[in-house]
C-alpha cells in the first residue's frame, strides 16, 4: 500500500472521531467559565467584555440557532465547525503541500515494496 | 483562553493583530519545509482535531473549565510553522463564526494560543526527545510536559498584555498570581490530552509524529543483503590493482 493511501485511512478515522468529538461528545462539556473568565470573574472584570461582533452568528457560542433541542443544537454547531475547519485547513495546507512540491521535487513518496 | 473583545485596549490589540499578521506570513513561509504528502493532509486533521476537542471543556478546581488550547499537539504532530498555521485557523473560524474570542481581540489569541504555545511547546518537547530514550512512552512523558508548560505560557503572555493594555484597573501580581495557578491545572489536561494523542498516532504510525521523524530507526532503502556478498566489488573507489593492470 502507498504510504499516501495509509495516510488517508489514518485522516478517515481522525475525522470521524473528531465528528463524534464535536456532535456528540460536546454536549457533556464542562460549562463552568474556563481559566480567563473565571479569573475575570473573580477580580472583577468580567463585566468589561463586550459582545462580539459576531455575536448573531448562526453558531454564536456553539448553538446552532433556531434549533430548540439543545443536544442537536450543539451538535450541530459542532458538526458544521468540523466541517468549516475542514474545509479551510484541507484546502490551505494541501495547496501549500503542492505548491512545495511543485518548488522541490525531491523527496520519493513511496517505498519501495519489499 | 479566548480573550473577548473589551478586556485589552485598541492599541494593545492592534499592535498583536500586526504581531499576528507578521508572524503567520512567516509561518506560511516557513511551512513549506515541513509540508509533504504526509504532513499536509495530517496538518488539516490537526485542526479539525483542534476545533472539536476545543469545545470539551473539563473541569477544574473550584468551578473553573478548561479546555485544549492544541499548539503543543500541532508542534508535535505537524511541525511548529504549520502547527501556528492550523491553530490559527481554528482561532479565526471560531472568532468568526462562533463568536468565541473577539474579532478585535483575534490577533492577541492567535499571539497567545497559537504562537506563544507552539513556541514554548516544539522547544521543550524536542530538546526532551533528543536526551530520552526513542520510546513510545518516553516520546508521550515528552509531550505531555510540553503541553503541560505551553498553558501557564499562553497565561503569562495574556497577563503581559493585559498588565500593558488592560481596561481594568487591577494590580499585575494579582491578576499573574489568578491566571498561572488556574492555568497550571488546565495544563495538566493539556498535557494529558496531548500525550494521549500523540499516543495514538505514534501507536497506528509514528512516521505521521513529525516531532520525532528524524529520530525513527531508518528504513533500510538499501539493499544490505546485496552490499554484504558483492564486498570489495562495490567498493567506490578501485583497488590498486586494477588501475595499474588498467594501464599500458
Amino acid at each position: 500500500m502507498s504510504v499516501r493511501r495509509s495516510v488517508w485511512i489514518v485522516i478517515g478515522v481522525g475525522l470521524t472521531v473528531s465528528l463524534l468529538l464535536a456532535g456528540v461528545v460536546s454536549y457533556y462539556a464542562s460549562s463552568s467559565p474556563d481559566g480567563l473568565n473565571k479569573v475575570a470573574e473573580d477580580l472583577g472584570f468580567a463585566s468589561d467584555a463586550k459582545d462580539s461582533a459576531t455575536s448573531s452568528s448562526p453558531l454564536a457560542g456553539y448553538e446552532a440557532s433556531g434549533v430548540e433541542h439543545d443536544r442537536l443544537a450543539v451538535g450541530l454547531a459542532g458538526v458544521a465547525g468540523v466541517l468549516l475547519t475542514a474545509a479551510l485547513a484541507f484546502g490551505l495546507f494541501l495547496w501549500l503541500g503542492r505548491r512545495n512540491r511543485g518548488a522541490t521535487a525531491d523527496e520519493p513518496t513511496h517505498t519501495p515494496v519489499a | 483562553m479566548h480573550i473577548p473583545d473589551g478586556f485589552v485596549d485598541a492599541p494593545v490589540s492592534i499592535a498583536a493583530g500586526v504581531v499576528a499578521i507578521g508572524g503567520v506570513g512567516l509561518a506560511l513561509k516557513r511551512a513549506s519545509r515541513e509540508l509533504d504528502d504526509r504532513t499536509a493532509p495530517m496538518a488539516g486533521l490537526v485542526a479539525v482535531y483542534i476545533f472539536a476537542v476545543q469545545m470539551l471543556n473539563f473541569p477544574v478546581a473550584a468551578g473553573t473549565s478548561g479546555h485544549l488550547l492544541g499548539g503543543a499537539l500541532a508542534a508535535i504532530l505537524v511541525g511548529p510553522a504549520t502547527g501556528i498555521l492550523a491553530v490559527s485557523v481554528v482561532l479565526i473560524v471560531q472568532a468568526l463564526m462562533f463568536a468565541d474570542g473577539g474579532l478585535s481581540a483575534l490577533g492577541l489569541n492567535i499571539v497567545n494560543m497559537a504562537f506563544v504555545t507552539v513556541l514554548v511547546a516544539w522547544p521543550v518537547f524536542r530538546g526532551l526527545a533528543k536526551v530520552l530514550p526513542r520510546t513510545k512512552s518516553a516520546w508521550m512523558g515528552a509531550s505531555f510536559v510540553a503541553g503541560l508548560l505551553s498553558v501557564p505560557a499562553a497565561a503569562l503572555a495574556f497577563t503581559a498584555e493585559y498588565a500593558i493594555g488592560g481596561t481594568g484597573t487591577f494590580s499585575v501580581t494579582s491578576v499573574l498570581a489568578a491566571m498561572v495557578g488556574t492555568h497550571v491545572f488546565i495544563g495538566v489536561g493539556e498535557g494529558i490530552i496531548t500525550a494521549l494523542t500523540v499516543g495514538a498516532v505514534l501507536a497506528a504510525r509514528p512516521d505521521l509524529v513529525l516531532g520525532v521523524r528524524d529520530l525513527l530507526p531508518k528504513p533500510t532503502l538499501r539493499p544490505a543483503a546485496q552490499g554484504s556478498s558483492t564486498g570489495p566489488a562495490a567498493s567506490p573507489t578501485p583497488s590498486p590493482a586494477e588501475v595499474e593492470g588498467g594501464q599500458p
